[in-house]
Formats: C-alpha cells, structure tokens, sequence
C-alpha cells in the first residue's frame, strides 16, 4: 500500500524567506528548492541543468552558504534564508559588484550557467578563497561553462576580490 | 520519484526507531539520497529528516580524541582548527572531494554511506541492463562489460563496485571509529571495517552483491571518534581524470611517524580500489623499522599488492594504486 493510501501526510509546509521576502509554501515532499523556486516563487533567475549536482547553474546561497539548490529538498529549509541571482541587485536596481566585474571581464557567452556563476563567486569571495588564479580556479569548480568563459570568469572574480569587501 | 511522506526528527534515538521500519530513508543533507530517489535506487514511503537534530554537528577534542558529529558538513570539517591541528589527513580528503556547493551540504555520516558511482548501478529505473545491486539475480552487467573504474581487490563476478568516498579512506587510516546509535544501544566499531568486500560478504553467506556494510537497519551514524596520533607526517593523493571536481581513480592515505631516520608506526590505505578502503597491512608492517626510500617504498607496496585481480579494462589501476601509495609515504615523509 503507498503512502497516500495509508493516509500519511505527503505534503509538507515550509517557512522561509527568499532575498530577505518571507515566503510559506505547502509544497509535495518531493518538491525541490530548485523547482519550487522556479514554479512556486516563480523566482526563474535559478536555472535547472544537470538537476544532480553536477553542473552548478541552480547554485543559491543558503543561510549565506552556496548550495545546489537540485539537491535540497524544499522541506528541509523550514527557517532558512535563501539568496537567489534576483537578490544580488540592491533595492534601487544597482547590480551587485560580482555583476558589474562578470560583464566588464565579459564572463560568459550563452548565459545559462551565470546566475550559479554569481552566486558561487560572491561565496567564494566572502569565504576567500581568491588567493590566486588556481585557487580561484579550484574553488569555482563546482560550476561548469560549456562555453568556456572560465579565464574570464576568473580574472572577474579575481578583479572584485581586491575592490569588494562582503 | 515517488510520493513520500516527510517529518522530521528530534532526535537521534528517535530517528534510529523509525529508521528500522521498512520503507523508511533518512536524510541528512541529501546530496545523495535525491539522486537515489530520481533513479529508482531507493523509493521511500517515508523520508525522515535529520538534518536538524541538535548537538550532531560538532567538532571538538576531548582527551585525545578528535569528535566530529555525523552532521558537520565537508567543509566545516576541512576548514576547522582542531581538524587542521590533529587531522589534516582527514581534511585533505575533505576538500578534494566533490564540489564547493556540495560540500557545504554533504554530511560525514552520509558521505560515508555513498554507494558506488558505477554507471551501471546509477541508471534511471526502468534499468535497461542487468545490475545485482539493483535487481538480484539480473547479472554484473560491469563484469562481462566496461569496467576501467572498478575493483581490483575484493570483487566478485556478482559486482566489482568500488567505495567512492574520500574522507573514509583517510578516516581509516587514522584509526577512526564510527558511534552508532539504535533505539536501545550505542555502539562503537572502526571506520575501516564498516563496509565489506563482496568477497567478504559472501564469506558471511550474505548476497555478495547487495550486503555492502554491517550497519544494522534501525543503527545511525552519530559521530566519528579519531586518535590523535603522534605523526610525523600525513598526506592524501587522490589521481582522477581532471584535477578537480571528478571521483578518485584510486586514493591513498598515508599516515606516517619517523624516528631517528626509521619509519616507527604508518598507517597506508588505498580508495576506489574496492568496495571498502583497503588498508595495505603487509607494506605497513614491512616499512616498521626501515628508512624511507622510494625503494623499499615501492618493494613493500608492490608485494602487497600482489593480491589485486585486474578486470580486463583496469590493469591500469593496480599501477596506478601502485604509484599513489608510495608518492602517499613519500610525500607523508617529507610534510
């Protein structure tokens, strides 16, 4: 007999805010951050790629910590604050210095995987790991380019890492 | 994935009780347990989350000993001063494992339960080949097929699967021990002998392809105990396909503590060369005493290794295992 049949309870009710909004969702148990993101929050700035852990475009900032959102379940982010690329901008609309530094260094071609690009380089400069060009190199791993803008995804990071205290 | 039911636990004791009712899965962080879900490895009735359970993501030394709960991240782990001071070893293996996002999210409790990357075992239900692990009695379909990336100790023809993870290895070779908790015991075992072989598992009479650990069905990892050792020196090699972000080939772990020029205690386990970290207890015993050369080195891991059983893909590996293990000592040596 499945779940629904026995009458346990597969939904699930999730408090959390989303770029400093306060948001509640009663969502399937098996929803993701991911899609709940992109179909609940409506929030599509978070792209779906690999949906394994693989290829970083759904990387958000989770109580201020870069994640795969594809691999977090919804329900597991009961009081969390999640940034996502929509949040980087301030209120007024000026973008993020991660932002300005990715098209002055012209860090990407298609797109697709900028907003996880963004959100894991503003982490990797807070956490400091931007050292060197290997180091910058090592620790934006996690998020694959299929156009190959990865020397200027570095120089980028590199670039705001000297002007831009998080 | 199929519909399940979510709650979340309190506490430990109370996770392990519900953890023993078929069709129960816990979570942690989940970097795994979603990709079960979407392939069909594992489909829930219930998901019970522990992620949130308080007090298990510590880090801290008590004697010495070296605590680590089963919830602190890979990240936290390598990047904490206690493991930086008394096992770098094991933070080493921390950072190379994965990515910088899954890291901040993966467990030590559930990286240690990872189950093998072999590509034949990941495929999405329904499973278009054969897979013991998957369905018993449906064949290694890795065995009579590509298998460069299997093992080269322990396997059987029912599976040749490997242990993926990192931080096991160096967890192994520092002595760890894992604390599990049931709804009426806590027990402690060695790290290093909670997964099996399927040549072990077989000896034990159970199915060599399915039985991959002696963990007990209502028993959950709650933390990691690590020795303090006196070392002299600790290294991790990991050789993969591309320098970062990819699965070991083979690992080594060396732990290592000389002595007026002579090797006085090591510890030397090899990753990804079985279904369980292959601690090189011949070469560890043959060094004891010697002075650390590249020769006597690779003399004692050569006929240690005699044992390893290529599969027609992977010959390679047991070079490459060959060649990690002595750049480990070596490089342990001079650290």
């Amino acid at each position: 007999m499945d779940v629904a049949a026995r009458g346990e309870q597969t939904a699930v009710g999730v408090r959390l805010t989303i770029n400093g909004l306060d948001y509640f969702a009663r969502v399937d148990a098996r929803t993701t951050l991911l899609d709940w993101l992109r179909e609940g929050a409506k929030l599509t700035g978070t792209k779906k790629g690999c949906n394994e852990g693989a290829c970083g475009t759904c990387t958000v900032l989770v109580d201020g910590r870069r994640m795969n959102s594809c691999l977090i379940l919804l329900a597991q982010c009961e009081g969390a604050e999640i940034t996502t690329v929509e949040g980087l901008a301030d209120s007024a609309g000026a973008l993020h210095p991660v932002q300005e530094a990715f098209i002055e260094h012209d860090a990407f071609q298609c797109g697709y995987c900028t907003p996880g690009q963004l959100l894991s380089a503003v982490a990797c400069i807070a956490e400091g790991h931007t050292g060197s060009a290997d180091e910058v190199r090592e620790w934006m791993s996690g998020n694959l380019c299929r156009c190959g803008a990865y020397p200027q995804i570095t120089d980028a990071v590199l670039d705001v890492a000297e002007r831009w205290a998080p | 994935m199929k519909e399940f039911a979510y709650s979340r636990a309190r506490t430990a004791a109370e996770a392990s009780a519900l953890a023993g009712r078929s069709g129960t899965c816990l979570i942690a962080g989940g970097t795994e347990l979603l990709n079960w879900m979407r392939l069909g490895i594992v489909a829930p009735d219930q998901v019970v989350d522990i992620g949130a359970i308080p007090g298990q993501a510590g880090i801290r030394l008590e004697g010495d000993t070296l605590l680590i709960g089963a919830l602190a991240d890979l990240n936290r782990i390598a990047g904490h001063p206690l493991v930086e001071a008394h096992a770098p070893l094991l933070g080493q293996a921390c950072r190379s494992a994965a990515s910088p996002q899954v890291r901040n999210r993966a467990t030590l409790g559930g990286n240690i339960l990872q189950r093998t990357r072999c590509p034949y075992f990941r495929a999405e239900e329904p499973l278009p080949w054969g897979c013991n692990k998957r369905r018993p009695g449906s064949g290694c379909s890795a065995h009579r097929g590509r298998n460069g990336e299997h093992a080269i100790l322990g396997w059987t023809g029912s599976c040749v699967a490997t242990h993926p993870s990192d931080p096991l290895v160096a967890l192994t070779c520092l002595g760890a021990e894992v604390e599990l908790v049931s709804p009426n015991a806590l027990r402690r075992a060695p790290v290093g002998t909670l997964h099996v072989t399927q040549r072990e598992a077989r000896h034990a009479g159970e199915d060599s392809a399915r039985y991959e650990n002696t963990l007990r069905d209502d028993e959950m990892i709650v933390g990691f105990r690590i020795p303090a050792q006196s070392v002299t020196g600790t290294s991790y090699i990991k050789v993969r396909e591309r320098r970062s972000y990819a699965y070991a080939l083979v690992s080594a772990a060396a732990a290592l503590r000389v002595e007026g020029g002579a090797v006085r205690s090591l510890g030397l386990v090899l990753g990804s060369v079985a279904q369980r970290p292959w601690r090189l207890r011949g070469a560890e015993a043959a060094l004891i005493g010697q002075p650390i050369s590249k020769d006597t080195v690779h003399a004692a891991v050569e006929e240690d290794l005699r044992e390893a059983k290529s599969l027609p893909d992977n010959e390679h590996k047991i070079r490459l295992a060959r060649n990690a293990a002595v750049r480990a000592v070596l490089t342990a040596a001079t650290s």
